[in-house]
């Protein structure tokens, strides 16, 4: 229910290029002016996000530490786990946004017939979430050929590399294979597996779908619903450029392609996928585990009602003393 | 506890078919799984929000009128204040990693106990009064309003939290369910939502110095039969001094300690071993706890209780502190002291007046784990021990929540324990060190009203105790934190009865070699060494 949800609403999108540009012919509205829309409240939300995740103050220092401190000299410290200064914990972050190190620990639980309860490793969604991120961002950087007038070398040299196994005309590309697998892998398991299903709501469907609208309308583009590929990309430069023009003749595959990208754009700083800033900055990941080496302080520390020695003392002096401990005042 | 551990371990994980934002919470049959509300004198004590005496299962929970509007300006205070907070609400994507590595969610197949699901009855709220698509779409955006229904929820499922951490080493963000959990609890004790096996401790503590509210006199007298239990067991009269100004270290150490059995063990153990080197030590009748409840209360809380540890070492004039086996305490020695009631500047660097070692990961706070000073000293061969007095144990190690996941003190107990004993083995890897099972009674939840919640949730920690019963014959479970030391007794006793829980300073104690001791017949439980063997051959 919540999946169809999520499916009505992309599917309304797909409806919305069809009514706007198929038949109303707003090329302009949605060839320009939605895709500017986008690209200024991703900036601004994005922005405005960060500000106030860095605006609100850390009051403690509190790493999960998932290996041995550092401790006696002759004690093994594990410093990608358990960093004790900034630049393990760079170490630290890099494994974490670039490999995705926390989930790769990611195991399964389930009994044996004898009441044993096992976890076995479960790479899997370690596995697909990093192919997806990790294909998102060649893909993105493909892109750049449609904005940049040289395409510079390095898109070219991505290009190049992604169209490694030259098994279609146009060359097949690895990442459009590998993120539509990674996507319908993370899908699939939101449907089938009963625990995830449950907890999956329909934001968590949207992502998913809006994002394989992506990506599945950009390949059909490229093999099936061909575009002019010229007026394209007239049109992109004429955006970033901001002398937006519109061509004849794009056709309305590119526009749905388009107004997918462009509701990406504005619904991720309002959503869950704000975590591409999150990650950077959770208190439990980038911070060192040297509490008891250098003092780490609150911006409010509050002043507190305390219970002082002499408060202690007043109240027990007789029995302190019965005791044979010696006490301040007699 | 009617249920057998065979009942309890036909556990259903297939979700329920209701929707998880409609809640219903039915107290009455929950029995056994949630914890007695604090007492309202105790609130009153303290100062907190809305004494009164009430029970979950009473249909009005006698809220102040807007307590919906102070949770939401709690809620408010608390987005401004802690960027754990926020960077937690928005950055989930219910991968579901999380999910099947909580204790609770193991052990019962509630699926609330998914740390994901635990943090979404507040992220929920937090959707719907402050995020723009959660104000805009409601529901469909996975916002709910707060209504008492939810506040019912919340009580029931964020004191089945035992803030242990476990399933924040797993999340891609480090998304930590203790910081959602205490930040729950917070708002929660506003309109006077507590329990009071959190409560009672925390008001004992603040007035008595400890959470059982030992008085002075009765502290020194639990002390002294320690000492003369030792002296029966050992021959040597050790000298433990009180409140001693002048003593180069103040040792704080967690009450349960010199309360009760297996505790007082450890205890014996510190106090052989100070013995034994000639420690300049003292312990203190006012910083009589090192534990800290506060921790499960509030922030503020922990400030308020963990204030006496510095003010005592001042009073005193200690040169740095010691700190005896104690999980939370160490969640707080280690990541809150220095911050809330340091700077220490008053303590000179911690160094060992034996080995002569700097403690340099401990320059700032200047308080040492008892085990990274044990460790020292049996690296430099400063104490003398007979490994054999252990044999009679097969042991193996649980890692206690917060020194594994709050401090990486990992290696250090294994080294001791190794250093001490001839029989050790490792629980399977997936349980110990950062990825190691609470006990099941953290977090305040460790009384006998929770029972069954307690014995569920301790069920994949006691899983893997069975598993090295069974292929090494273990039979002791070592720690080095108090109330793995109460809770996991009777978390063993129900599931591995053949297993028995001591700390590490008890087997340091057994083992210790002592100045003109006389010949050792038992070891610290006065159990006759060599107590199985000789039993076989009579």
């Amino acid at each position: 229910m919540r999946a169809l949800t999520a499916l009505l609403a992309v599917a309304g999108l797909l409806g919305l290029v069809y009514v706007g540009v198929g038949l109303a012919g707003q090329q302009y509205l949605f060839g320009v002016v939605v895709p500017y829309v986008a690209i200024v409240v991703f900036l601004v939300g994005m922005v405005y996000r960060v500000l106030l995740w860095a605006g609100a103050p850390v009051p403690f220092r509190i790493p999960t530490v998932s290996g041995q401190q550092k401790s006696l000299p002759w004690i093994h410290q594990d410093k990608l786990e358990s960093p004790s200064n900034g630049l393990h914990v760079l170490g630290r972050m890099a494994l974490e946004v670039l490999l995705f190190r926390s989930l790769f620990r990611n195991t399964r639980v389930a009994m044996t017939p004898a009441q044993r309860v096992v976890y076995q490793s479960d790479k899997l969604l370690w596995a697909a979430s990093l192919a997806f991120h990790w294909c998102f961002l060649l893909i993105f950087l493909r892109h750049m050929r449609f904005f940049l007038e040289p395409v510079p070398w390095l898109v070219s040299f991505l290009d190049g590399f992604d169209g490694f196994f030259q098994l279609t005309v146009p060359t097949f590309l690895l990442t459009n294979a590998v993120i539509v697998g990674a996507l319908l892998f993370l899908l699939g398991r939101r449907l089938l597996d009963a625990q995830l299903r449950y907890i999956s709501m329909p934001s968590d469907y949207f992502a998913l779908f809006i994002l394989l609208g992506v990506a599945l309308s950009g390949i059909s583009m490229r093999y099936l619903t061909k575009v002019d590929l010229v007026a394209v990309k007239e049109l992109s430069l004429g955006l970033v450029t901001l002398q937006p023009v519109v061509p004849a003749g794009i056709g309305l595959p590119f526009f749905v392609h388009l107004l997918f990208v462009s509701v990406l754009f504005i619904y991720f700083p309002f959503s869950k996928l704000v975590h591409m800033g999150g990650v950077f900055l959770s208190p439990t990941r980038n911070l060192a585990n040297n509490n008891r080496m250098r003092r780490h302080v609150n911006p409010w520390n509050p002043e507190v009602e305390v219970h002082t020695y002499d408060q202690w003392e007043d109240e027990f002096r007789d029995k302190i003393k019965a005791a044979g401990i010696a006490v301040e005042r007699e | 506890m009617d249920k057998t551990p065979k009942d309890l371990l036909q556990i259903d994980y297939t979700p329920p078919k209701k929707d998880w934002m409609d809640p219903s919470i039915d107290f009455e049959a929950k029995a056994g799984n949630w914890s007695y509300p604090g007492a309202g004198k105790n609130l009153k004590y303290l100062g907190f929000p809305n004494p009164r005496e009430w029970s979950p299962t009473d249909d009005d929970w006698q809220l102040p009128d807007n307590w919906q509007q102070i949770i939401h300006d709690g809620l408010k205070e608390r987005l401004k204040k802690y960027r754990s907070l926020r960077v937690f609400m928005d950055s989930c994507v219910r991968c579901g990693a999380c999910a099947d590595k909580c204790h609770f969610y193991i052990g019962s197949g509630d699926p609330k106990n998914m740390p994901v699901l635990r943090a979404e009855l507040l992220r929920s709220i937090y959707r719907n009064d402050f995020t723009l698509m959660g104000k805009m779409l409601g529901r469909i955006a996975g916002g709910r309003k707060l209504t008492k229904e939810v506040l019912k929820e919340w009580f029931y499922y964020f004191f089945q939290c035992t803030e242990c951490r476990r399933c924040s080493v797993f999340c891609p963000y480090g998304i930590d369910t203790a910081e959602i959990t205490m930040f729950a609890r917070e708002l929660m004790n506003l309109v006077g939502l507590n329990i009071n096996w959190v409560i009672e401790p925390v008001a004992n503590c603040h007035r008595t110095g400890n959470h059982l509210g030992i008085q002075p006199h009765t502290f020194v007298d639990n002390v002294e039969f320690l000492v003369d239990e030792l002296e029966e067991i050992t021959g040597v009269k050790v000298n433990p001094s009180i409140n001693r100004k002048g003593a180069e270290i103040l040792f704080i150490i967690p009450s349960a300690d010199y309360f009760a059995d297996p505790g007082i063990f450890t205890f014996m153990g510190y106090l052989l071993l100070f013995e034994h080197i000639g420690l300049d030590y003292t312990l203190s009748a006012y910083a009589s706890e090192g534990g800290n409840f506060g921790l499960f209360t509030s922030h503020e809380t922990i400030k308020r209780l963990n204030y006496k540890i510095y003010a005592e070492a001042k009073r005193l004039k200690s040169k740095w502190i010691i700190g005896g086996e104690c999980g939370h305490m160490w969640r707080v020695m280690h990541q809150y002291m220095d911050t809330m009631n340091g700077p220490a500047d008053f303590l000179q660097q911690p160094i060992s007046p034996i080995t002569g070692t700097y403690f340099e990961n401990a320059a700032s706070t200047k308080m040492v784990h008892i085990c990274e000073f044990t460790a020292d000293l049996i690296r430099n061969n400063k104490i003398k021990f007979d490994k054999s007095r252990n044999d009679d144990f097969n042991i193996t190690f649980h890692d206690s929540c917060n020194p594994s996941r709050a401090m990486g003190l990992l290696d250090e107990p294994r080294y001791l324990i190794n250093s001490v004993c001839n029989n050790f083995h490792e629980m399977p890897e997936n349980t110990i060190r950062e990825q190691t099972f609470c006990c099941g009674g953290g977090a305040g939840l460790g009384n006998d009203e929770n029972m069954e919640m307690r014995l569920r949730g301790g069920m994949p920690r006691a899983n893997a105790v069975k598993y090295v019963h069974d292929t090494h014959g273990v039979n002791i479970l070592s720690c080095i934190c108090a109330i793995d030391r109460a809770v996991l007794t009777t978390l063993m006793e129900y599931w591995v009865p053949e297993v028995r829980v001591s700390g590490v300073h008890e087997l340091i104690g057994n083992a210790l070699i002592m100045k003109g001791e006389n010949e050792r017949k038992t070891n610290l439980r006065s159990e006759p060494l060599g107590g199985t063997e000789g039993q076989e051959d009579a």
